[in-house]
């Protein structure tokens, strides 16, 4: 509950503060009146709020919490702090099909962005074939630290091949560069529709999971003991994982960190029951992220920065005092 | 119940465990002895299905690789060797864990008895206390007793027992090895475990198979196993001379 209202004052706040700072009424009475119909009073932007803010905020908040449940769940599932979706190497993927898209110009007529999105989305599918075919063949039983193994090569592989592509592609370089590090900005409502189906089908999946994720947060062995069927948990959970990186990634580019450190300090507050950490960590992730974004589009106005820097920054600060404070409380 | 023929585990070019075979029936307690390296471990990571193997096991005469996970669960419990649990959970909440296989999936119903079952386990490995406490504070001996309650919560009908006295003192021992004797009264039930301590195993298996480099020396009743010639084989030393010595120490 505290979560709930916590994301919804910060959604309002975000859609409030920006380059053009709108007062908390007027935002109000641009969305009230929009979703009944009524005419609005002058002086109200309807196209900043409506048009620009609230998608993005919208977008923003969608893809923080799929980016944080990917992460609980991986945490959980690979029994490590320290996974998140793109321990898997899917995220890397995704972001090699956007950057072959964004170098080569592939597209769809009609649809912007749209090529950029399916390239993303079929190189996720695609690396999530790859990374478990390895394992498979590498371990039949397909142990987690294979995967973790083949996730961590394939994602240095995905680098270096997105460095080749930019250094032959300088007239996209900066573009290439700035989607790398995320951006949210643009964003509509088609994409605020995509992102919540996907976070409802495979949110709702993994929310499915808590029991198993505690088991396996457990212990892989003991998850078998008790009569999880261990292979079939892990590929539902990493297939979903990847479908929601896939889609998150093609959309708001690659944003790190989020997944890593907002389970983790969620886990912090409510323990790590699966039960509670998953929704729990949807809420922490949309919130930080609104913060991060919000931290992006204001504090170098008119300069917007990409999104992932200020989430990179602010993330591996959180990180260390939060790994320094675990090990001394040890 | 539990029927094991010409098991064999393979890691490579190593063969660990060599075509072992062996019965459990209701009521015993089947004691697996040998020295390190035997591949006794192994032998029950196989049956639980945590290793591959060739050869058959099977469970009321089908083939245990044919079970459901869950329903094997709800017929074999396993205590491993050793226990590292990832996060903070409460013991409450690691030993409720062992009612998965009683209440999984929405189709499944209420797990009506599940709760008494746990506060059960709880209450008989002497954890009631202990029952919010953080298990990564918890000692060696507190969480082998955690994750007994566990497998006593999960209600099967075979506990499989990899070293159950791992880091357990002396009191905790007997309070352990006791509990699944009386466990064992229960028609319908069987231990099989593995023990390097030959007095517990002499004390409580009612049948044993002793190996060595991962095939059978011997096996049957449990003083008919473990016979001074039979551990003179297979420990190179006398270990009944050994066990004298030591048992003098206290006289």
């Amino acid at each position: 509950m505290v979560f709930v209202v916590v994301l919804l004052t910060t959604m309002l706040l975000c859609i409030c503060i920006g380059s053009v700072n709108i007062p908390l009424k007027n935002t109000l009475t641009a969305m009230w009146n929009t979703l009944w119909g009524l005419e609005l009073p002058a002086g109200v932007s309807k196209n900043i709020i409506l048009n620009v803010r609230l998608p993005r905020v919208i977008n923003v908040a969608l893809v923080g919490a799929a980016l944080s449940l990917c992460g609980a769940a991986m945490q959980g599932l690979l029994r490590n702090p320290l996974a998140d979706g793109s321990t898997l190497g899917v995220s890397s993927g995704a972001s090699l099909g956007a950057v072959i898209s964004l170098a080569f110009g592939v597209s769809i007529p009609g649809l912007e962005y749209a090529g950029t999105m399916i390239m993303a989305m079929l190189f996720a599918f695609l690396s999530l074939l790859l990374i478990l075919s390895l394992a498979y063949v590498l371990d039949r039983s397909m142990s987690t630290n294979s995967i973790i193994l083949i996730g961590v090569i394939f994602s240095m592989f995905t680098s270096s091949a997105m460095n080749l592509i930019i250094t032959f592609a300088d007239d996209h370089a900066r573009s290439i560069a700035f989607w790398t590090m995320g951006s949210l900005s643009g964003t509509n409502y088609t994409q605020s529709a995509i992102l919540l189906g996907t976070l409802l089908i495979c949110g709702g999946i993994i929310l499915r999971y808590a029991r198993e994720l505690n088991a396996f947060a457990v212990g892989e062995d003991n998850a078998r003991h008790i009569g999880v069927n261990v292979k079939l948990v892990k590929l539902v959970i990493l297939i979903t994982v990847s479908v929601m990186i896939g889609v998150c990634v093609s959309i708001s580019g690659t944003i790190s960190f989020v997944g890593l450190v907002m389970p983790h300090m969620t886990r912090m507050i409510v323990g790590p029951n699966h039960k509670r950490l998953l929704a729990s960590s949807m809420f922490s992730g949309a919130i930080f992220l609104l913060l991060a974004d919000l931290v992006a589009r204001t504090l170098l106005s008119p300069i917007e920065l990409s999104i992932g820097v200020v989430t990179s920054l602010v993330g591996a600060v959180a990180f260390i005092i939060i790994f320094y404070r675990t090990r001394k409380a040890r | 119940m539990l029927k094991a023929e010409n098991v064999t585990v393979r890691y490579g070019d190593h063969t660990i465990v060599d075509h072992l075979s062996f019965h459990l029936q209701e009521g015993q307690w089947l004691m697996l002895a040998g020295p390190n390296g035997a591949g006794k471990s192994t032998l029950i990571h196989a049956v639980s299905q945590g290793a591959p193997y060739t050869g058959s096991i099977t469970l009321a005469d089908k083939d245990i690789r044919r079970y459901k996970p869950a329903h094997l669960a709800q017929k074999i419990g396993v205590l491993a060797q050793k226990n590292n649990v990832g996060y903070s959970y409460t013991v409450e909440e690691v030993v409720g864990l062992g009612r998965y296989a009683h209440s999984r999936g929405f189709l499944a119903g209420k797990d009506d008895d599940g709760e008494a079952r746990v506060e059960n386990a709880l209450a008989l490995t002497g954890l009631t206390e202990l029952r919010k406490s953080n298990v990564l504070t918890l000692s060696g001996g507190e969480l082998q007793r955690t994750f007994l309650a566990q497998v006593f919560a999960q209600d099967p009908e075979i506990l499989i027992l990899d070293e159950p006295a791992n880091h357990l003192d002396l009191v905790y021992q007997k309070h352990i090895f006791s509990l699944i004797h009386e466990w064992l009264k229960i028609p319908g039930r069987a231990v099989l475990s593995v023990v390097h301590d030959l007095s517990l195993a002499k004390k409580y298996g009612t049948h044993a198979v002793l190996m060595n480099n991962g095939k059978c020396v011997s096996q049957g009743n449990i003083n008919d196993v473990l016979t001074p010639q039979n551990l003179q084989a297979v420990y190179d030393m006398d270990v009944y001379s050994w066990m004298r010595e030591m048992l003098g120490q206290w006289e």
